[in-house]
């Protein structure tokens, strides 16, 4: 994997600079709605539990740079980068949060629940390995209307061994569906290590079993997922799925309660040498794409849009009690 | 009897680890329930007694773990499976009523499944729809299986090694709101036995029948009535709800004349109509002098929103309403 030493800066990349701004202000967006998440827990001001995906951010920003607001996407419990990724508004993503009226769900959702099927998003899900079989009906759906979309699944190392992940990659690839299968390894299932969890080093080898494609990638190299992704879409929508396990990292907890007592102070920093953040700042400096005065102002501009959602979200109103009952049945 | 303070937690815990003490078959696996102690910290400091061989962190795949637990009690051994919600147990819910339930029967009594499915249940913790349902009817209606909810630490570590013990499938749950409470545990070794309620509250005016985390909220509302001079009510914990105690709430019944349920799970097809037809059935019913009240969940899964989480389900405002309604 490459080190953060300005490497990138010798890839060629032809995204314009609208779309690179694009790219680098969401993963921004994502680190820094996740370190405002992790204070607010610190403190005790939000209820539940929530998984934050600081480090893993160029995985879902490279990958759904790829799609349109009507192709699909399925998330995880650790959904809020995929979800600024596939363009959801901060301001209702901190209200959900918050278990505030004007969030996506309601209020009733909450972190792991987030969607918005307008923008093709098929939810976070509490499941681990849950949204899998959903995105392969969403692609199924794609197949039958004859509709020019793709599906992008993510899921993560520890959801690939759920029974779930086997019966959806195997239903697609005999039906020929146009779905990505995206696995995020963070290298750990909660406290679990997935060289423990599995007796397999390189978990794309999986896609032989089931006759489709499967490649192990840098996620943490935007443009190598970003890339990646791009050949996948133009495959999957002739051929069938497409298995791309992209190996990243996840600095924080696994969930609020995490004592990190299952890995070493030394792997985490190692990986933090590896920040997908800096990288494709170095890139994006080196080849004279932004000066550092811009990128500075995007960093900052990051925060304010943050904070601004928290202020959003504080000033909305809770849930009416009555929303208690409601939409339980479609009309 | 010398006792201690012990958290429900720790209760779970000494139970598992006195029995493992004991009995060399058993063995423990779940999702990180080694190194990482458990997601609500339930085994913390098993993997460093028993090592990585008896406490088995596994891959998440429910259906593997209560599946290759049924596997593993039908061969010999006694394996203690945690599911880390039990909101997962639909995952393998397979293996459990169609296997590990069944087995015992359809193979004219010649095999015996001794496993403990153990799994956290219930709401509180703002965790929504999909960590916090209470789904002990489900698991009741599968013949063959035994479903025991403690509502206290002394009844989760005394039922907990009868679980284990019992040569069935036991579905063991446990109410996540209750982890943190304590309670006295005698120091000597003890057992309860499965299938016997008890009578948490000893009152003449009402029944009430209920189990987990309502437990302490039902007697809480009675202590606050019986204080106003209000009545005196009768607060029952069957404690297994499969196979039932019918006999203690039956007796009781006839003694009050009036029954009430109360449970967190959702109303329609709740265990509580079980109960009720249980009563209705019995020569209880020519006791009653007011119809049969259920309280229960809404109808409607479990939301974030903490106002709204809480009154999803019985709150002891709720229950004290429904207690003078039936009273007047
Ligand atoms: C079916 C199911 N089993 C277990 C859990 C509890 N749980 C939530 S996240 C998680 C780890 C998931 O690991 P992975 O798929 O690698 O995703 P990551 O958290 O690393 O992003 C576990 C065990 C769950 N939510 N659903
Ligand atoms: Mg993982």
């Amino acid at each position: 994997m490459e080190k953060n030493t300005g490497k990138n800066g010798k890839r060629k990349s032809n995204l314009s600079k609208e779309k690179l701004q694009d790219m680098y202000m969401k993963m921004l967006h994502t680190r820094a709605f996740e370190e405002k998440v992790a204070y607010f827990f610190s403190r005790g001001m939000v209820h539940g539990t929530t998984h934050l995906y600081v480090g893993e951010e160029a995985t879902a920003v490279g990958a759904i740079a790829n799609l349109r607001a009507d192709d699909w996407i399925t998330s995880t419990h650790r959904g809020h980068g995929h979800t600024i990724a596939k363009g959801l508004d901060l301001n209702r993503m901190m209200a959900e949060l918050l278990g505030k009226e004007t969030g996506y769900c309601k209020g009733k959702g909450g972190s792991m629940h987030i969607s918005d099927i307008t923008l093709g998003h098929l939810g976070a899900n509490g499941i681990v390995g849950g949204g899998i079989p959903i995105a392969t009906g969403a692609a199924l759906t794609v197949k039958l209307r004859g509709e020019d979309k793709v599906v992008i699944c993510f899921f993560g190392d520890g959801a690939i061994n759920e029974g779930t992940f086997h019966e959806s990659v195997n239903m697609a690839s005999a039906w020929k569906l146009p779905v990505i299968y995206l696995c995020e390894n963070n290298q750990y299932g909660m406290s679990t290590s997935q060289k423990k969890a599995t007796n397999i080093d390189d978990l794309s080898v999986r896609a032989q079993a089931y006759g489709i494609p499967g490649k192990r990638i840098d996620g943490n190299d935007i443009f190598e997922v970003y890339e990646t992704v791009r050949e996948a879409k133009e495959y999957v929508k002739k051929n069938g799925p497409y298995l791309i396990v992209a190996e990243t990292y996840r600095y924080l907890g696994h969930s609020k309660s995490d004592a990190n007592r299952y890995r070493t102070k030394e792997e985490i920093n190692e990986w933090k040498t590896k920040d997908p953040i800096p990288r494709m700042r170095i890139y994006l400096e080196e080849n004279k794409i932004f000066t550092p005065e811009e990128l500075d102002g995007m960093e900052t501009k990051a925060k304010q849009d943050i904070e601004n959602a928290v202020e959003y979200a504080k000033n909305s109103p809770d849930p009416d009690p009555a929303d208690l009952l409601t939409d339980v049945y479609a009309d | 009897m010398s006792q201690r303070e012990i958290t429900y937690a720790k209760a779970i815990n000494e139970a598992m680890s006195e029995e493992m003490r004991r009995d060399k078959e058993i063995f423990f696996m779940g999702e990180d329930i080694g190194i990482y102690g458990g997601a609500f910290g339930v085994s913390v400091g098993m993997i460093e007694e028993f090592g990585e061989t008896r406490v088995r962190d596994t891959p998440i795949s429910e259906a593997a773990i209560i599946g290759a637990a049924a596997g593993a009690a039908a061969t010999g051994s006694r394996p203690i499976a945690e599911i880390q919600f039990s909101d997962f147990i639909s995952i393998g819910i397979d293996q459990l009523g169609n296997q590990a339930a069944k087995m015992r029967y359809m193979f004219g009594g010649r095999a015996q499944v001794p496993m403990v499915v153990r799994a956290p249940i219930g709401s509180g913790t703002g965790a929504a729809a999909q960590h916090s349902q209470s789904q002990e009817a489900w698991y009741c209606h599968i013949p063959g299986l035994k479903v025991v909810t403690p509502s206290t630490p002394y009844d989760a570590k005394g039922l907990l090694k009868s679980a284990i013990r019992d040569n069935n499938p036991v579905v063991f749950l446990e109410q996540k709101l209750l982890y943190r409470k304590k309670g006295l545990v005698p120091d000597e070794e003890y057992t309860i036995p499965l299938c016997k309620g008890e009578i948490k509250r000893e009152g003449t005016d009402l029944s009430i029948i209920s189990w987990g985390r309502m437990v302490p909220m039902v007697l809480e509302v009675a202590e606050k009535l019986a204080k106003e001079k209000k009545c005196e009510i009768e607060v029952i914990d069957p404690r297994t709800l499969m196979p039932l105690d019918k006999q203690i709430i039956i007796d009781s019944v006839k003694k009050t004349g009036k029954a009430m349920i109360v449970h967190e799970a959702v109303l329609t097809g709740g265990y509580g109509g079980e109960i009720a037809a249980v009563i209705a059935d019995s020569e209880a019913f020519f006791h009653l002098d007011a119809p049969i009240r259920r309280v229960g969940g809404f109808d409607v899964p479990i939301p974030y929103n903490p106002e709204l989480e809480r009154n999803a389900v019985p709150t002891p405002e709720r229950i004290e309403a429904n207690i003078r309604e039936l009273l007047q």
